[in-house]
């Protein structure tokens, strides 16, 4: 299963503020721990939205707004992609990261293959007969 | 489920394979490892209700494993003697033997002995596989079981009688030196790679745990590529398995039916595996490069980089299979490059190369023989001799799906008359 970890934003965040350079070292720590248990897929820091713009769309050629936006608390200031056996397990790892200072995190699963594909229904296994019939009636056409 | 025992099962599947790998250094014994790794989490699943979790639930975890290994060793008399040996060995050595904190390095060093130990050519594939799942994978047997359509107790004696192997064989726990390191290398990318590939056969239907496979036999790579970085193989065997298994999404159709490479919707393909795929390639062509698995990782990243079909570059493919044919001189490698050659070269030239392998023993029941050369000899407009191959190739064919493809492929045929004999 992978999960997307959403890193909320903060006022510090908005305002481009870089984190330390105790907290980049652990966070650093923690990262290569994700890669050494082949649990990392991907992860990034955002930009202020203040950099940002966002696309209204409403039938016609989308709005465009520039940044920053309110609602600091329901931006987004960095992500990372993990593979995880289980959401239990996402929030085990989660856990471990070194955020400090009432900061947010949230994690969402991603949808996968299984989640989109349909099941086997009746058309398609009735198509699997039809198919059955003509591999028999081939076989009849005397192959090698 | 209670919290807690969701969280100690998490935690098993996270941390058992350090916590096994270490204890194992200590014992010198997989079985007893992970006995004494068992007791740890019992402890955990009857302690943590009352006290809560911790807030270094590993750390917790490995302290009270290596507790237990110390008391066995004052309990038992022979393993208190290894362990004095192992101690005194240590100090002679010049090194500090702490049981208390393992440095990064002893961490990386131990899951690599375990990695090699659990894959030990001592031990039949199958044995190598279940082992290296339950150790390094954190399944269980069950779950083991499962995904490899075996009964429980069968794959449960497997485990037991791997170990017996090991034990009785005094497989050393260490990490192979130079000279046979190669060797017992191969052995470890064999197993992931099998482990894969049984995911990768995987179809709609089965049990869950059996796709899952693939993500196991991934996570493995990945954190083998950690600990031995500088094996080119390795990167390479990673690359591959990130590039299939980009393309899981567009491999099957709405019915389940298996979608060919050159066909597949590549807007499905995840490019986040397959960017991950390419840097992995990267690495093991900055490590030399040429060995069987970087070359099919190659071979992958070719097709993977070709936005559609059209775009691929045959002529690269080719040259790899080239390549790949001398590191892996196999029928099916000669095979597969008389495709590429003809995708690069024309059908003709395809063709030749194709009937040199005819007579082939190893490939005499293949289906895909025959199926190459009818496709070949149909793209030369060759009608008749073109069905009579994909009859063959029909008739040959183990798999209903694969035969009902052969026998839409003759349907589609054009040339004169859809016959090659009278009604």
């Amino acid at each position: 299963m992978r999960f997307m970890v959403l890193v909320k934003a903060t006022a510090q965040s908005e305002a481009g503020i870089l984190p330390d350079s105790k907290l980049l070292e652990s966070m650093g720590k923690f990262n290569a721990e994700l890669a050494n248990a082949g649990v990392l897929l991907a992860g990034e820091g955002l930009q202020p939205s203040s950099k940002g713009v966002r696309l209204k769309f409403s039938g016609e050629r989308p709005a465009i707004i520039d940044g920053p936006f309110a609602e600091t608390k329901e931006l987004v200031a960095g992500f990372w992609i993990i593979a995880a056996k289980s959401m239990d397990e996402a929030v085990e790892w989660m856990a471990r990261s070194p955020f400090q200072n009432s900061e947010e995190i949230e994690i969402r699963r991603i949808y996968e293959a299984e989640d989109f594909g349909p099941a086997l229904t009746p058309e398609l296994s009735e198509q699997e007969e039809r198919l059955r019939a003509k591999t028999a009636a081939g076989e009849k056409r005397g192959a090698v | 489920m209670s919290d807690t025992h969701r969280t100690v099962d998490a935690l098993w599947r996270m941390e058992s394979p350090r916590i096994i790998a270490s204890l194992t250094r200590m014992v010198r014994d997989v079985g007893l490892a992970e006995e004494l790794a068992q007791d740890a989490f019992v402890a955990a699943l009857s302690q943590w209700p009352r006290t809560g979790v911790p807030r270094n639930p590993a750390a917790w975890l490995m302290a009270i494993a290596k507790r237990r290994a110390i008391d066995r060793f004052r309990r038992d008399e022979v393993l208190e003697r290894k362990h004095d040996v192992i101690v005194e060995a240590a100090a002679r050595n010049g090194q500090a033997h702490s049981e208390e904190f393992d440095s990064v390095d002893d961490i990386r060093d131990d899951m690599l002995r375990l990695m090699f130990v659990a894959c030990h050519p001592v031990l039949s594939a199958d044995a190598r596989v279940a082992l290296t799942l339950r150790l390094l994978g954190g399944l269980t047997t069950v779950q083991i079981a499962r995904a490899f359509l075996v009964a429980e107790p069968v794959l449960a004696q497997r485990i037991v009688r791997a170990k017996r192997t090991l034990s009785e064989a005094r497989i050393a726990f260490e990490v192979p030196d130079q000279t046979e390191r190669a060797a017992r290398l191969a052995s470890v990318l064999e197993v992931l790679y099998l482990i894969f590939n049984e995911g990768y056969a995987a179809t709609a239907g089965d049990d869950v745990m059996r796709p899952a496979l693939c993500e196991d036999a991934l996570r493995l790579g990945r954190v083998l590529a950690q600990l031995a970085p500088r094996e080119a193989e390795v990167h390479g065997l990673v690359a591959l398995m990130e590039i299939q298994a980009s393309r899981s999404r567009a491999r099957v159709g709405p019915g389940g039916e298996p979608i060919l490479l050159l066909e597949q919707d590549r807007g499905k393909w995840d490019h986040l595996l397959v960017r991950r795929g390419l840097a992995a390639l990267e690495r093991a062509q900055r490590l030399g490069g040429g060995g069987f698995y970087a070359l099919q990782a190659a071979i992958a990243a070719c097709h993977a980089r070709a936005g559609n079909a059209s775009l691929t570059d045959w002529t690269r493919i080719a040259a790899l299979y080239d390549a790949l044919a001398q590191v892996a001189p196999t029928p099916v490698v000669f095979l597969n490059r008389a495709v590429a050659v003809g995708m690069a070269y024309g059908p003709a030239v395809g063709l030749e190369l194709v009937d040199e392998l005819t007579s082939t023993p190893a490939l005499k029941a293949y289906h895909l023989l025959p199926s190459v050369r009818g496709d070949l000899l149909a793209k030369l407009q060759r009608f008749d001799e073109a069905r009579a191959e994909l009859e063959r190739a029909a008739a040959l064919a183990h798999n209903m799906r694969d035969r009902i493809l052969l026998l839409e492929r003759i349907d589609r045929l054009g040339g004169d008359g859809k016959r090659s004999r009278p009604a």
